[in-house]
């Protein structure tokens, strides 16, 4: 333990004011705050909520593709999905690795999730029925995740910044593959056109309503910006994302699913429907397509691959025992 | 600007890559085209890869802990590379790509051994199965690397490489399954009972294989035996396994090398070849 | 004190990584992992840190064997290389100008 935990309350307050301080002053500067530094107990609650969820969201949004591992229709394609799926369970790990700089496990954190007491992003609860998914969740929901994790580069939490700054270089392809996978289906058959039309169709809105709440009802966003965790609001995010969306759709020869898209010139941004909450929040109560898959298949894993991991972890034991044993 | 002045936080950048070639030896011999018996064994390896990196493939989400995700999948992908490679030989010498023989081959067309069609079982039985996989196939590319034919020879340069590796992760797994708690040893000891019977067939002779090792191009399965039997014994040993014997050691007929198979090749196929065969000429 | 993040009750324990990213280069810390053993934590951290050629060596430390400078001290610790400007050579100026120097 650290020295501060035997000191008496009068000098742990003290410290606590200087180590707030330093805080303060680190923020406002536009410094990192480290893992041993003194923090405000929300901000490691925030964090260890935000990182945790981003966590989860990578190890269940393997699901969906894999999926489509065994069924891809060139081994090209296999190949690319797989390692695709490979390095969300990569991404997974870096943050779990980042959260746990904050005082949790990740056994707690795996607990959490299969217990369905932790959240993850909504947009994995939807299910894969075609080969177009693939296309679309690259084009679409990795360039989402894209939007909002380049900015989370340059998060106050050390760790998080570091882990987002690997993240976001191995996710350059992931966008690019899937962009290809439509481009692909576009030029193809009829039938391969319609496949692709119809993914964008299922997967164009959700992947808007990843970004959040509209900033009038995102009550945790204000602080988070305080914080320099978070840099742009929802919204920003979200018209950024849509800019940038339109001209690719014009290159793939797709349909975006709203008739009142269109550029505004007043307003120097894109007008757009209004985007249908209710779904988002039943489906974030639970009530989405595959919910309970989700967290089936996980617990499934974790439980039925409790034996192996106590099996590696007794060898250890009787290993460093025979070492000693010879010491 | 110095290095000491970039923002260490800094902007993210698509780091710029030297891509290596994507299908081994491709570059052995431009446009090389296989003989009719080249062609033949370079689909027999070709097909031992791509099914078991098929069974891989399924592991991924299912692992028995997620750093475990990401190695079976690392394996995977190396084996789909092998696969790659070898049936883009394969298909040479009567003008089909990689896909069309992965795609549109019927089951009896299929030249694997049985032994890489065998369900994945509990992580015991996928790792017995990875043992004796992996030790047949160093044992095979190794001397493959020697072929008189570049391309072959080229291929295994690279892959017994990466089945290096996968040799030593199904050992490290041994040990620690066979040497762990009481449940991992006594899956273990039954995850090598049912993988087995199905050694046998890698190591068989058969015309083909006499012919072509009569011409340096192939190696003759049952030379490989005696190293790939040091090489399982040491494992065991220290394992403290023993190869099944007596009651429990049952020898699979075979057959996979002319296309006789098990009744597990032809839900795998299905599954592979579903979509891609709804959509007869198209483009991925 | 250990690395943060190092719980001790973990069943698998936490490493923390370091690689080598090119001969000549020191190894730098890349993050962490969990592992049973080091045997199995240095083949996670290839498979976890350089699936794209990040590497050509790995250094793996159990989280518990990181001793790491007191943070509660920081200030105190890190004060005295403050004002001891003569260590650095941008402190001597007369010699701006001279070659070689």
């Amino acid at each position: 333990m650290t020295a501060a935990a035997v000191l008496s309350p009068v000098a742990d307050q003290a410290s606590d004011e200087e180590g707030r301080a330093l805080f303060d002053e680190l923020i406002a500067k536009d410094s990192r705050i480290e893992p041993r530094d003194w923090m405000p107990e929300a901000y490691r609650k925030t964090l260890i909520r935000q990182i945790s969820q981003h966590a989860h969201s990578e190890i269940i949004g393997m699901q969906p593709e894999s999926n489509w591992i065994t069924r891809a229709p060139s081994l090209k394609r296999k190949a690319i999905l797989m390692a695709k799926v490979q390095d969300e369970a990569g991404h997974g790990l870096y943050l779990y690795s980042a959260a746990q700089t904050l005082g949790i496990g990740r056994d707690e954190m795996m607990d959490q999730l299969i217990e369905g007491r932790a959240r993850y992003s909504s947009i994995f609860n939807y299910t894969t029925p075609t080969w177009a998914d693939m296309g679309a969740i690259g084009w679409l929901v990795d360039g989402a995740a894209i939007c909002n994790q380049v900015p989370l580069c340059r998060a106050s939490y050390g760790p998080y910044g570091r882990a987002m700054v690997r993240i976001c270089k191995e996710e350059s392809f992931h966008q690019r593959q899937g962009f290809e996978i439509l481009l692909e289906l576009m030029q193809g058959t009829p039938e391969q056109r319609q496949m692709a039309q119809d993914s964008v169709n299922r997967w164009y809105w959700p992947a808007l309503q990843m970004f959040g709440p509209p900033d009038d009802q995102s009550p945790n966003s204000a602080q988070s910006m305080a914080w320099n965790i978070k840099r742009f609001s929802n919204d920003e995010l979200r018209q950024r994302f849509v800019g940038m969306l339109v001209p690719q759709a014009e290159v793939l020869g797709v349909t975006l699913p709203d008739p009142n898209l269109a550029w505004n010139e007043e307003k120097q941004a894109y007008d757009m429907s209004e985007i249908d909450w209710t779904e988002f929040n039943e489906v974030l109560a639970g009530r989405g397509p595959a919910n309970a898959e989700r967290l089936r298949r996980r617990r499934e894993a974790h439980e039925e691959g409790a034996w192996v991991r106590e099996a590696a972890a007794e060898y250890a034991r009787k290993q460093s025992e025979r070492v000693k044993a010879v010491a | 600007m110095s290095g000491a002045d970039l923002d260490p936080h800094g902007e993210v950048s698509v780091d710029r890559l030297a891509l290596a070639e994507e299908l081994a030896g491709a570059g052995a011999g431009e446009g090389a085209v296989a003989s009719e018996d080249a062609a033949e064994y370079a689909l027999r390896l070709g097909d031992d890869a791509l099914v078991l990196a098929q069974q891989l493939g399924m592991w991924i989400t299912r692992a028995p802990e997620l750093e475990e995700d990401i190695a079976l999948g690392n394996i995977g992908l190396d084996l789909i590379g092998h696969a790659r490679s070898l049936l883009h030989y394969a298909g040479s010498a009567t003008g089909r790509s990689e896909d069309e023989l992965a795609y549109w081959r019927d089951e009896p067309e299929w030249r694997n051994a049985w032994l890489f069609e065998q369900p994945n079982g509990d992580f015991a039985c996928t790792i017995a199965r990875q043992l004796v996989a992996s030790l047949y196939l160093f044992e095979l590319y190794s001397a493959l690397a020697d072929s008189t034919d570049p391309t072959l020879a080229a291929i295994a340069a690279k892959s017994v490489k990466e089945v290096d590796y996968h040799r030593d992760h199904s050992t490290q797994w041994v040990l620690r399954l066979a040497g762990g708690t009481e449940e991992s040893r006594r899956r273990m000891i039954r995850g090598v009972e049912v993988t087995w019977p199905y050694v046998d067939e890698l190591f068989a002779d058969d015309e083909l294989t006499e012919r072509l090792a009569a011409d340096g191009v192939a190696v003759l399965p049952s030379t490989l035996r005696p190293a790939f039997e040091s090489a399982v014994d040491e494992v065991f040993a220290e394992a403290a396994l023993e190869r099944p014997t007596g009651r429990t050691a049952y020898t699979a007929s075979g057959g996979g090398r002319r296309g006789s198979h098990t009744e597990h090749l032809g839900p795998l196929l299905a599954e592979m070849q579903v979509l891609a065969r709804q959509h007869p000429g198209a483009s991925w | 004190m250990s690395t943060p993040g190092e719980m001790g009750t973990e069943p698998w324990p936490l490493w923390e990584v370091f690689v080598r990213a090119n001969r000549g280069l020191s190894h730098v810390h890349v993050g962490s992992l969990h592992a049973p053993d080091a045997d199995m934590a240095v083949r996670n951290a290839r498979d976890l840190y350089t699936r794209r050629n990040e590497g050509v060596s790995i250094w793996v430390v159990p989280a518990d064997a990181v001793t790491t400078s007191d943070p509660d001290a920081k200030g105190a610790f890190f004060e005295s290389p403050a004002g001891k400007n003569y260590r650095h050579a941008v402190y001597y100026t007369k010699s701006e100008g001279v070659k070689h120097l």
